[in-house]
């Protein structure tokens, strides 16, 4: 295949770049106590809320960016970012979906967010967050009947603020990194959802995050808790409208296990990752942690990752709870100057606590990608199992694929396995599909569908549909 | 004063002792790579390469350099007797740091082949050597005990093999350490292996000393393969139990040239080992072996970095480690092919076995790709031994002290059997079976 070919084929546009035209109601750029204030009285907030966001900030101010990464980015102006941004017709907040403005509503038609009537059909319950706060949430009767809470979470601040006070920082404190810091400071809006004592979650729950406004920054936060013996499934997706300058992007989700309990976590992230040059696109930096605290719990991460400029982030569990389970699968692709950094820790500190991590990273055109993970087995877990398995996949001269797992061992009983391999689809591959008459484009899909089908077959159906066509639209025509 | 100061002291102090005094590049170099310590110190837990390895031990203790000529003879005779290997070898022996003719038994080697002192070549033709110990292009990562080696490295090995020479005979370097001589003492060996186009050779590097001495080891190996030369290199370490040992092998590999370097680690109480090699050009070959058997508080580090700086080049890379006791390993290797690197091969694997409630393992194998028609696979395993495995025997009336020890005879085995050197494979089969139970019983199976 031709080179010019090819440049036609990675060329293709980011589809979900259009700029939503809404007036919106920011506070002013920059960072100082004053905004962590106003942001706080924007929302109505408790006074804890202010309390734990100011304590964030100080220690925020005492730290420095991490610099241990193999992502490189020009150094990002915290002074030069819209904290708070929020749709002006919110300021009166609609009762029913039919009150939300047109505009809003078209552009989630446009993503494809089954959020309207007709759509609920489809049996997702969406909490969707449109730059700051979350506009409409289908199905909250529904759930209520059955006392799951799901919401944005500045609703949770309001209506639960003792499950809040009890679960929030608790996985993730506010301490525990650069980022993490900075979204406790000043974070808008984001989901929670609380699952009872043996409730199974009769639906898929979801959110979707898009970043609107230019120049602004979006720092959701997600907590999810299962009460023992509840099961819920939860799904995320990610876009961005195309901008030239680079956004920041610093979530925080936090998942809570108790006794029995099991949660599966799903991300499709498909921020804007910049164009061919390299130019724009999302820093996408998040925290995602699950703590099995209870026994036999369960938290399974699957994720897509195909877009931003930079991606860094692992999803971890903290197996606590005896024979607890963690389970990390993950879809990476970088293509053009993409750099993503990300893979799993798994931290054993319960008895014959089990953790499986299945990585795939795909790297295409300057794409570098990496996969950073820990496997942690403390002298608590006796009996603790580990797999970890990383492959990836080469398309180009030009692209690169790292491995950087760690693993730390301090109890005999044990059993700790890591395997990658890295590879690039073969001729003879391509060869083989071409003489059935198979287009190059077509066959490629193929070997990377199949090369990712360990991870999406873990996607529940809508996202896995999703996911495929992702990776086809990312990828077409990057060998040669 | 802090260890850093302190270094630096003993180096104002040794500077006009040290070999090659009067050699300008020498003195520059020496004050370069000084510099670049004075400036870093040594390594924290903030350092990645040192994040699982404290030298806080090493800091605390304040080893002073050697001076010329101290060491008892008699004592060092006895260990040269109860170290060397059976069998035809070309042997230097260093007591603390220095050569010694008297024990030595260089014999013959072919025309075309040099091995000598590298402070005796320093004296007499100091510019051949120049272009390596001057060259820092192999020392990959300029380790910050690497650069102490530089500056205070006061003798050594220097073989240098013309064009096509092939010594048959393997060459033993045996680094002894007396307990009146070494105590407290920092001993800076440095080797040079030059092979020129297609030449052959085996070395075997050996270091012990004196139970019940503490001083610190901190040696540098260079060794430089020329087009389709092949070098076979051996590192046997059975230093002292309450003493450091901290070693850097770096190669630099022409085109089609083969390296196989096999290093096992047995004594001291913290070790640590940076080896390391280049592929500068096409189609370079290269073995990494590593075996390393602790116990009680001994701690092991094995970092290895093979750079697959151009196409063709084929790597093949296994560490076992078995530990028991409170001992403590840590493993890192890197694979890195560079952009154009292609057609490369590398295969990495690394396997703990854990006999100790106590015992803790660390390990990091790490692949950096930026070439695409690359086949690279990594692999680590940590555990005890295989309930399935042991059942198998018990089944068959073997008693479980035995079958245990028929494991790991067998797990650690399978390294010792690549070593070709057949005294060198016949003592490190001695020492395994000693330290097992019932090894007796094996010995007489086998």
């Amino acid at each position: 295949m031709s080179t010019t070919q090819l440049d036609e084929l990675i060329g293709n546009e980011y589809q979900h770049g259009f700029v939503s035209d809404v007036a919106a109601d920011s506070v002013p750029r920059g960072l100082c106590e004053d905004t962590i204030r106003l942001i706080s009285a924007r929302k109505n907030e408790p006074e804890f809320m202010l309390e734990w966001r100011l304590k964030a900030f100080r220690h925020w101010l005492t730290m420095s960016e991490p610099t241990w990464s193999t992502a490189r980015y020009p150094a990002i102006d915290y002074q030069n970012i819209i904290y708070y941004s929020a749709p002006k017709s919110m300021k009166d907040r609609p009762q029913s979906l039919a009150d939300v403005d047109p505009e809003l509503l078209r552009t989630y038609e446009k993503l494809g967010v089954p959020l309207k009537e007709r759509e609920m059909l489809a049996g997702v319950a969406v909490d969707a967050v449109f730059d700051s706060v979350s506009v409409g949430t289908t199905f909250k009767a529904k759930l209520g009947e059955l006392g799951i809470i799901f919401g944005s979470f500045s609703d949770a601040v309001r209506e639960h603020p003792e499950l809040v006070q009890q679960y929030l920082g608790s996985v993730v404190p506010y301490t525990d990194n650069f980022f993490a810091a900075l979204n406790a400071a000043v974070f808008s809006d984001g989901s929670f959802c609380y699952i009872p004592p043996g409730v199974r979650c009769p639906m898929e729950l979801s959110t979707y995050f898009r970043i609107n406004a230019r120049d602004t920054g979006q720092f959701e936060r997600t907590l999810i808790i299962a009460d023992a013996g509840a099961y819920v499934s939860y799904l995320e997706g990610c876009t961005a409208p195309m901008r030239d300058e680079n956004q920041l992007h610093a979530a925080v989700v936090e998942l809570v296990a108790l006794d029995d309990a099991r949660i599966k976590y799903s991300t499709v992230q498909n921020w804007y990752p910049g164009d061919k040059d390299g130019k724009g696109g999302i820093y996408n930096f998040v925290t995602k942690r699950g703590d099995c605290r209870g026994a036999r719990s369960h938290i399974s991460w699957t994720q897509v990752e195909t877009g931003s400029a930079i991606t860094w982030k692992y999803p971890s569990c903290i197996l606590r709870g005896d024979d607890s389970i963690g389970e990390f699968h993950s879809v990476a692709l970088t293509n053009n100057y993409q750099q993503a950094d990300t893979g799993s820790k798994m931290i054993h500190i319960g008895r014959n606590t089990r953790s499986t991590i299945i990585s795939k990273g795909i790297s295409a055109g300057h794409g570098q990608n990496t996969y950073r993970g820990l496997v942690k087995i403390l002298k608590s877990a006796e009996g603790a199992r580990n797999y970890s398995q990383c492959d990836s996949l080469l398309l180009g001269g030009e692209c690169g694929a790292h491995t950087f797992p760690y693993i730390e061992v301090k109890n005999p009983s044990a059993r700790v396995e890591h395997e990658a391999s890295t590879s690039r689809i073969g001729e003879d591959q391509l060869f083989y599909c071409q003489q059935r008459g198979i287009s190059v484009e077509d066959a490629v899909s193929m070997i990377v569908n199949g090369f990712c089908k360990e991870v999406f077959k873990e996607l529940p159906m809508e996202f896995a549909v999703e996911a495929q066509k992702l990776m086809s639209v990312s990828l077409e025509g990057t060998v040669g | 004063m802090n260890a850093r100061d302190h270094t630096l002291a003993d180096f104002a102090r040794t500077q006009a002792t040290l070999p090659g005094a009067r050699v300008p590049w020498l003195v520059s170099a020496r004050q370069v790579a000084l510099e670049r310590f004075a400036q870093n110190g040594f390594p924290g837990a903030r350092d990645e390469e040192w994040k699982y390895t404290s030298v806080a031990a090493i800091e605390k203790r304040a080893f002073v350099a050697m001076s010329p000529q101290s060491g008892h003879d008699q004592a060092a005779a006895a260990l040269v007797e109860q170290f060397a290997l059976t069998g035809a070898f070309h042997l230097l022996v260093f007591v603390n740091g220095r050569y010694r003719p008297t024990l030595s038994a260089p014999g013959r080697l072919p025309a075309g082949a040099t091995l000598k002192s590298l402070a005796a070549a320093l004296e007499s033709a100091p510019e051949a050597l120049e272009p390596y110990l001057a060259d820092d292009r192999s020392d990959n990562g300029q380790t910050v005990f690497g650069t102490l080696n530089t500056a205070f490295m006061a003798d050594g090995a220097y073989l240098h093999l013309s064009r096509a020479t092939v010594v048959e005979q393997p060459i033993h370097l045996l680094f002894i350490a007396t307990q009146a001589g070494a105590a407290g003492a920092l001993i800076c060996p440095r080797n040079l292996i030059v092979a020129e186009d297609g030449a052959q050779a085996t070395v075997i590097e050996h270091y012990a000393g004196a139970d019940g001495t503490v001083y610190l080891t901190n040696t540098l190996t260079q060794i430089f393969t020329g087009a389709n030369a092949a070098i076979e290199h051996y590192k046997l370490q059975q230093e002292a139990p309450q003493a450091f040992h901290i070693a850097g092998i770096h190669a630099l590999q022409a085109r089609d040239s083969r390296l196989s370097s096999h290093s096992v680690s047995l004594g001291a109480l913290l070790a640590r080992n940076d080896i390391s090699t280049r592929f500068a050009a096409t189609g370079c070959d290269a073995t990494f072996d590593g075996l390393y058997l602790v116990d009680g508080r001994q701690h092991v580090d094995n970092h290895t970095r093979i750079d697959h700086a151009q196409a063709n080049g084929t790597s093949r890379e296994t560490y076992r480690g078995v530990l028991d006791g409170h001992s403590r390993a840590v493993f890192n290797g890197k694979v890195i092919v560079h952009p154009g690197a292609q057609k490369t091969d590398a295969r990495q694997a690394n396997h703990n076995l854990l006999l100790s409630r106590d015992a803790e393992v660390d390990t990091k194998p790490q692949l950096e790709i930026y070439a695409d028609d690359v086949k690279c696979t990594h692999g680590a395993t940590v555990g005890q031994i295989d309930d399935n495995q042991l059942f198998y025997l018990r089944a068959r009336g073997i008693e479980e002290t035995m079958a245990r020890s028929l494991l790991v005879h067998a797990f650690a085995g399978d390294l010792i059997e690549r070593i070709r050197v057949t005294s060198l494979r016949t003592r490190l089969e001695q020492i395994l079976l000693a330290r097992l139970p019932q090894g007796e019983r094996i010995r007489e199976l086998s």
